[in-house]
């Protein structure tokens, strides 16, 4: 088993938060686990970025090498794309559509969309529209955990486990909406998988 | 036994505190922060009363963990590359006192600059100040070393540098803890002048730090962290440094590399085994992470003597962080099929954040110095650094910490008219207050301005060491109470501001400006502790 993610988003959406959970059920198996992150000024409103590599063999680089990923999830549609020099050809390119627009020049949606879908295997979905449906508007990054779940070749209750434990401090709401988000997210992935 | 899920400076954290410290000592930078910041909220650390507290700057960091060598505890410092330089006079004498209890210089270089002004790399301060150097491949070597690494420090009473770079600073794996040792108790050095530098004391201890070096190179030749691996094929010897043999490794994933490889991860060099895989290698490919350090070593001034392929003839980029991508081009390897990105991204640059007191007090700045080119005003290091960027284009400087203030008075004293510091609380703290008493003291016409948000905001909302003191230092510096003047950076306080900042560049003397408003990053926090 190897697997190797590439989370993409900007600054302050929690794409910490899934290397987190994800992180947090691996370490609790047999399985080696790396996950390369960015701190410091480049978290602010811009682009960023985390390697996370999962397998049942030792893990060398930190990185993913590039034209290596299996899987992109990403939290917003142009970072998404930002990416492809990593994913390998017949990998997953799982991404939220809602825009974050905060540059003069953020490119046209059905631009971004027609690039999205020309890639050969990618899930698109708003998942700003759902997470705010189950009324918690910043599960957005729990309902793509759970668009990537199909993939990820993890036991999809170590997720829950994983967001029974970061968000545990925070109170039994959240982690109930927590796990909404991400049951919602696995639900149309597999819908869309089945078509 | 459980793992733990620790960033490569969780991880040496970790091992510091198992190795039992009894001390703590940093500044924040990035990528090194969480070194202390794990130390910090440490439990154990709590319950052991380990000393935990953010310093003022990486120079009284390291001084104050010297202090705690010396009385024979344990003691780790934690900093940035560029922070070495703020600390460079204590470590690099520190190498001449030598260590009574262990000394571990933790110092994180950021090569590709992620969040830094320049690549610079530890291992040259190493050599410089003839210490040894261990720079772990991963995060369980991070801990584990930190032992080693210690008592490498008490054996030979010299500090330790361990360095980092970003990639593994900020990494997780998977790590074991392995063992736990007693903090040190105090214990006075043997000898009493061993902290005593006056030349004749220090030409001894210079002596026996030079002879110590060997005694040094042989540690490194017999360390776990420096392994040979025999090849077939000796057509090519790889000697690979910190990260590097991992990149090496990555590229070599379904059959084994038929190449030797030398991989180093602590310093002096071994030069047994260096010699070694020279003499039996045609050419030699050096694999490190940061400068070309160890290539220009082999190579030598003339580079005559051996065929070396590394960053320095192009087989790998002179700079800028290393990948597997990049090995595998070195190592003739055919690359991986690439996807390019598609035209209509486009780039997204951090920024302010909405809401972000800096902003207004940039939209104010810039609306009263309409009437000048511009070119006037000098800032620092921090979140404000982003004034750089559209729609503010508010600042033309950023060098080092503290700088700002210092390079106004420099320029004011070459007539440029206004002249304008912009330096964040902590930074003014950091390095700020001696420039300032220049001001002062030479009546400098300059305006600084001191953005107090409470907090050091860049590097993830640590302590502030002047939070509520700032007007009281400026005071005590000399600054005319008058020309003090502390605004409030909110739009509606806007035509208000800009009038002061009027007044104050028209004053011909020292102006202080403090801008004060918390950053939003802590305001809940802030109403939660009323």
């Amino acid at each position: 088993m190897k697997k190797d993610i590439i989370l993409a988003g900007v600054g302050g959406q929690g794409i910490l938060s899934i290397a987190t959970i994800i992180g947090f059920a691996v370490v609790k198996t047999d399985l080696y686990l790396k996950q390369a992150e960015m701190h410091g000024m480049s978290q602010r409103g811009g682009a960023v970025e985390s390697h996370l590599r999962i397998s049942d063999k030792e893990i060398h680089s930190d990185l993913v090498p590039h034209g290596r990923s299996d899987m992109i999830i990403s939290l917003e549609p142009m970072e998404s794309l930002r990416y492809f020099p990593y994913l390998k050809h017949e990998g997953w390119l799982i991404t939220n559509i809602t825009p974050f627009v905060n540059i003069p020049n953020y490119p046209e949606m059905e631009h971004l969309l027609k690039e999205i879908k020309g890639h050969k295997n990618s899930i698109a979905i708003d998942g700003d529209a759902i997470a705010k449906e189950i009324g918690s508007p910043r599960s957005m990054n729990m309902v793509m955990l759970g668009a990537s779940a199909p993939f990820l070749e993890i036991p999809f209750e170590m997720l829950e486990d994983g967001i029974r434990a970061v968000f545990g401090r925070k109170g039994e709401d959240i982690v109930k909406k927590n796990l909404d988000a991400l049951n919602r997210g696995r639900d149309f992935a597999e819908k869309h998988i089945k078509k | 036994m459980d793992k733990l899920l620790l960033l490569g400076d969780e991880a040496l954290a970790q091992g510091a505190l198992d190795a039992g410290i009894s001390g703590a000592y940093g500044y924040p930078g990035t990528p090194s922060t969480e070194i202390f910041e794990y130390v910090q909220h440490s439990k154990e650390a709590a319950q052991r009363n380990v000393h935990r507290t953010w310093s003022a700057n990486e120079k009284t960091a390291m001084e104050e963990a010297l202090g705690m060598s010396y009385t024979g505890k344990r003691a780790l410092v934690t900093m940035k590359h560029v922070g070495l330089n703020v600390a460079a006079d204590p470590f690099v004498n520190s190498a001449i006192t030598g260590a009574n209890g262990g000394l571990i210089v933790a110092v994180a270089d950021d090569p590709s600059m992620h969040s830094s002004q320049n690549e610079q790399d530890s291992r040259h301060y190493g050599r410089f100040a003839l210490v040894p150097v261990f720079e772990p491949s991963n995060q369980q070597e991070a801990y584990n070393m930190t032992f080693d690494a210690f008592a490498l420090s008490e054996k030979y009473e010299t500090p330790v540098i361990m360095r980092l770079v970003t990639r593994l600073s900020h990494s997780r794996a998977g790590i074991v803890r392995t063992n736990q040792l007693k903090e040190n108790k105090i214990n006075l050095p043997a000898n009493p002048n061993q902290f005593m530098l006056l030349p004749a004391f220090a030409r001894i201890n210079y002596k026996n730090l030079i002879e110590k070096q060997k005694f040094l190179e042989k540690e490194s030749e017999n360390s776990k962290y420096n392994v040979y691996h025999d090849g077939k094929d000796k057509s090519l010897g790889i000697i690979t440094c910190g990260l590097g043999y991992n990149y090496v490794k990555e590229n070599h994933v379904e059959a084994e590399c038929e190449y030797p490889i030398l991989k180093i991860c602590q310093y002096p060099l071994p030069r047994k085994l260096i010699t070694k895989i020279v003499d039996e290698c045609d050419e030699i490919l050096i694999v490190e992470d940061g400068m070309p350090v160890v290539e220009e070593w082999l190579r030598g001034y003339l580079d005559n003597c051996l065929k070396i392929k590394g960053r320095m003839d192009g087989t790998l980029p002179r700079y800028g962080e290393l990948d597997p991508a990049r090995l595998r081009t070195a190592l003739d390897l055919e690359p991986y099929p690439i996807k390019e990105v598609p035209t209509i991204v486009k780039g997204r640059p951090p920024e302010l954040c909405k809401g972000c007191p800096h902003r207004d007090t940039y939209y104010a700045l810039n609306e009263a110095m309409k009437e000048y080119e511009p070119g006037h005003v000098f800032s620092d290091i921090g979140c404000y650094t982003l004034g750089f960027l559209p729609p503010f284009n508010a600042i033309n400087s950023c060098v080092d910490m503290g700088a700002s203030i210092s390079m106004a008075v420099g320029a004011a004293d070459s007539g440029l008219f206004p002249s304008i510091a912009v330096i964040g609380d902590s930074t003014f703290g950091h390095s700020g207050m001696t420039p300032l008493l220049d001001a002062v003291n030479s009546k400098s016409n300059i305006v600084a301005f001191i953005l107090d948000n409470s907090i050091v905001a860049m590097t993830g909302m640590q302590d502030s060491a002047v939070t509520g003191r700032v007007e009281d230092i400026c005071l005590g510096i000399g600054v005319d109470k008058e020309h003090l003047r502390v605004i409030n950076p909110m739009k509606s306080h806007h035509e208000e501001n800009v009038k002061i900042i009027k007044d104050e560049i028209n004053y011909n003397g020292v102006s202080v400006i403090i801008p004060r408003r918390p950053c939003i990053h802590i305001v809940a926090k802030l109403r939660k502790q009323k």
